[in-house]
């Protein structure tokens, strides 16, 4: 069955919504509109205005509304239109949805869910386009997850569902487009809501002479920078971390020690960036394995340009990490 | 409690391989026992103690490759109860942090002649360096094929397997031989790099008449049986050391900046390996040993150079050193001073030489000595008076 | 080339051996100066030559030392010792 990720995740908060009558979803524009993305349309009508919930604009205020329904027992599914609004309920997320469970001493959890979509590439200027998944990422409290196929954007909820902690999942606003074979099971067991893990890293390409290691919208272009290096017969390693905490530092140090090269792509900024972390944990587990310098492919440290062509130079592009691999295997 | 640190055993020396312990927790030592034996890139050392005390805790097990500076053991000081002994309890623990320490050379024992160590690391990857070492490839032979130049595994790979052929050409057994003397190689490669980068050399030379020194030791030694008798070079060593006493800038160490004088004259004497390379240990205070302890002991320190069986005192004390390559059938030495010492006096081969005496022509035995010295503590006119010493002082061998 | 006193030869070599075990003793030469062929400094010289001494319980001189430049001159001078 091909289907757009847009469309993978639509089957799977249906799902959600069918499945079980605690889950409700809960945002700007997710109701009479159909989703900023067009991921509820329909939902509206189907579930109703009780499960399909459009809200004001206020992040801090219906953030905080997911975590008080979380904690009396639903199992709320909060729409943030994008990452960069959710700044706005930066102190919901972080000192309350993922502290509660510390701070009530294991009293109260919080099984939250929060979908934001992240990323640039659209034109649609610096506060648009932040990719900011590495400050979600540094929080204990919280997994993050960064669904960047078409098995995962329809596989992830479930489980995100089922974790009794907060859970939230970055859709890269690039990849809603994209369109793949969904297969007819995504994990080892067969099962009807494609459900998969949400603990481990992934290969996407195996290789052998450089682990190209990256996450969400930059997935797409590691893999067509992989193609394309494979033209040339080098063979690229490409590996989709999924989820960013906790990182799956094993199936990262497992590949880099396997072909000695590390590169990362990430699309947030160099400084202080979640490929920082990678790379960090690269050279703590595989120093001695490692054949040259772990490499980064981030987004230039400017202000996410609104024109077509400094936006495009601003980001990580295929022939940005073809070039880096090439640089690393001097060849 | 003190700790008992890895002395830097030579400027060349960055780090060694602890190989056995010669105590155990509870043992008394004593200032100047020989408490571990650790490998360094030129030989097994005896790791000898500078204070006394009681063992209290071994850190390092035998096998492990640490660098300079890295405490070994903890011990108590004479008459100290076992109360302290928890304070330190976390000992173990700590020394990975000592470690990291030591690596930038906060942590140094103040007895040895310890210098920064070197800094120029080749650039390899540490893959590849892991993989020359499991191959046996001598990674500074390897040109880098990697990004600016630096050596990949690949380059590993590809030198192992030129190697292997060569090694089933040649004799296969000579091998593990090839590693040490690169080892040692590397490790000269430094010292002397950083003798020429650091040290400002300027060199003299004296031609000394020899016929007084040769005539009174072939009597000396026509009396003696021959397990007694005298070489020349102990007499050379032995004016080498009376003429230090009265030029004490030529005896002692460079370090950090400043001049540090030493009053007795631990010769380093440079002794080559029969395998190539080459090892100056001390002889300790030569100025005050009469000749014949002085042969003893230096046939005794060549006889263990060779061996490789080296007290620490003897790879780190040399405050000179002294080379004689007459031997080998040279005029004269141009020598490069072994840092942080600040000369090098070397002898060429005593040969007959036409010499002006009172107007007659005459041909007598002479040796050329030359002195290589460093001009930040030193001058030519102060080397000169010390070499002019070191004539007199060989016309004079009966004083020795 | 027929070599001299095999027996005595033998000795000497196992005692240079002994000094320099890099020795290929099949190229030594009984003709050619010995310290050419074979990297001796005066210690290994004296070493040598007290081995010779204990060995062989002969007593060598110092003043003899500079008759035995060759393996030749050395072999014959134990011979003429050892009567």
């Amino acid at each position: 069955m091909r289907i757009s990720y847009r469309e993978a995740m639509r089957q799977a908060l249906h799902d959600a919504l069918t499945s079980d009558p605690r889950v409700f979803l809960m945002g700007e524009d997710v109701g009479r509109y159909g989703g900023t993305y067009a991921v509820s349309k329909g939902f509206y009508d189907e579930f109703g205005p009780e499960r399909i919930r459009d809200t004001p604009l206020s992040e801090l205020g219906f953030v905080g509304a997911g975590i008080g329904a979380a904690l009396g027992g639903m199992r709320p599914i909060v729409e943030v239109m994008t990452v960069n609004f959710s700044l706005l309920a930066l102190d919901q997320i972080v000192n309350s949805a993922a502290l509660l469970r510390h701070m009530s001493g294991g009293q109260v959890s919080v099984p939250l869910v929060i979908r934001m979509a992240t990323g640039a590439g659209r034109q649609l200027a610096a506060q648009h386009s932040h990719s900011l998944e590495n400050w979600y990422a540094h929080i204990p409290g919280i997994r993050v997850l960064a669904p960047a196929t078409i098995a995962d954007a329809r596989g992830m909820l479930a489980p995100a569902l089922a974790d009794p902690d907060p859970v939230v999942i970055f859709e890269h606003a690039q990849l809603y487009n994209m369109e793949d074979e969904l297969p007819d099971d995504s994990n080892e067991e067969p099962n009807e809501d494609w459900r998969c893990d949400i603990e481990r890293a992934a290969i996407r390409r195996p290789g052998s002479q450089v682990s190209v290691i990256t996450y969400g919208g930059s997935l797409p272009k590691a893999l067509e920078a992989a193609a394309e290096l494979a033209r040339d017969g080098i063979d690229v390693e490409v590996v989709d971390l999924r989820v960013l905490r906790p990182l799956d530092t094993e199936t990262i140090a497992e590949s880099v020690s396997r072909t000695h090269r590390a590169l990362i792509v990430d699309e947030g900024w160099r400084s202080g960036s979640l490929a920082g972390e990678v790379m960090a944990r690269i050279v703590e587990h595989c120093f001695y394995d490692l054949d040259a310098p772990p490499v980064r492919v981030c987004s230039e440290e400017v202000p996410i340009p609104y024109a077509k062509h400094m936006e495009e130079a601003a980001l990580p592009q295929p022939a940005k990490i073809v070039a880096a691999v090439r640089e690393m295997l001097n060849v | 409690m003190f700790d008992f640190t890895l002395p830097s055993l030579g400027a060349d020396m960055d780090e060694g391989k602890l190989i056995e312990w010669k105590v155990k927790p509870g043992d008394m030592v004593r200032k100047g026992q020989v408490v571990a034996i650790v490998d360094t890139s030129k030989a097994a050392v005896d790791v000898e103690i500078w204070q006394d005390g009681v063992v209290h805790e071994l850190l390092i097990e035998p096998g492990e490759r640490i660098p300079v500076g890295t405490v070994l053991a903890t011990l108590l000081e004479p008459g100290e109860g076992a109360a302290s002994k928890g304070v330190r309890a976390g000992a173990k623990e700590a020394r990975h942090a000592a470690v990291a320490g030591a690596a930038v050379g906060e942590r140094r024992p103040p007895s040895a002649a310890a210098v920064p160590a070197e800094t120029a690391r080749l650039r390899i990857s540490p893959a590849a360096r892991k993989r020359a070492e499991a191959l046996g490839v001598a990674i500074v032979q390897l040109t880098g094929s990697g990004p600016g130049g630096a050596v990949t595994l690949a380059d590993v790979e590809a030198a192992a397997q030129a190697g292997v052929r060569k090694a089933v050409e040649a004799a296969p057994a000579v091998r593990p031989e090839v590693d040490k003397n690169t080892e040692m190689r590397r490790a000269i490669a430094a010292a002397m790099s950083r003798s020429k980068r650091e040290i400002p050399h300027y060199y003299l030379y004296e031609t000394i008449p020899m016929a007084r020194a040769q005539r009174w030791l072939a009597q000396a030694n026509e009396g003696r049986p021959i397990t007694e008798r005298l070489l020349m070079a102990v007499l050379q060593l032995k004016a080498v050391a009376a003429a230090l006493a009265q030029y004490p800038e030529m005896n002692g160490f460079f370090r950090d900046g400043r001049f540090e004088s030493v009053q007795a004259a631990h010769i380093g004497v440079a002794i080559s390996l029969r395998q190539g390379g080459l090892i100056a240990p001390a002889l300790h205070d030569v100025g005050s040993k009469p000749l014949d302890q002085l042969m003893h002991e230096l046939a005794d320190l060549v006889k263990r150079t060779r061996a490789g069986s080296l007290r620490s005192s003897e790879m780190s004390d040399p405050t000179i050193t002294v080379t004689n390559l007459g031997d080998q059938g040279v005029e004269a030495v141009m020598g490069v001073i072994y840092p942080p010492q600040v000369a090098l006096v070397g002898f060429g081969r005593i040969m007959e030489r036409p010499w002006v005496e009172d107007g007659t022509l005459v041909a007598l035995p002479a040796v050329v000595a030359s002195l290589a010295a460093d001009h930040r503590v030193s001058d030519g006119h102060r080397g000169a008076l010390f070499l002019a010493e070191l004539r007199e002082r060989l016309q004079r061998p009966e004083e020795l | 080339m027929t070599e001299k006193y095999p027996e005595l030869r033998a000795n000497v070599i196992a005692i240079l051996r002994g000094i320099a075990p890099e020795v290929e003793v099949d190229e030594l030469r009984d003709d050619r100066p010995l310290r050419q062929q074979v990297d001796l400094d005066s210690m290994d010289w004296l070493n040598f030559l007290i081995g010779i001494s204990e060995r062989l319980k002969v007593s060598i001189p110092e003043a003899d030392y500079g008759r035995l430049v060759t393996l030749g001159n050395l072999l014959d001078y134990l011979r003429a010792k050892l009567g």
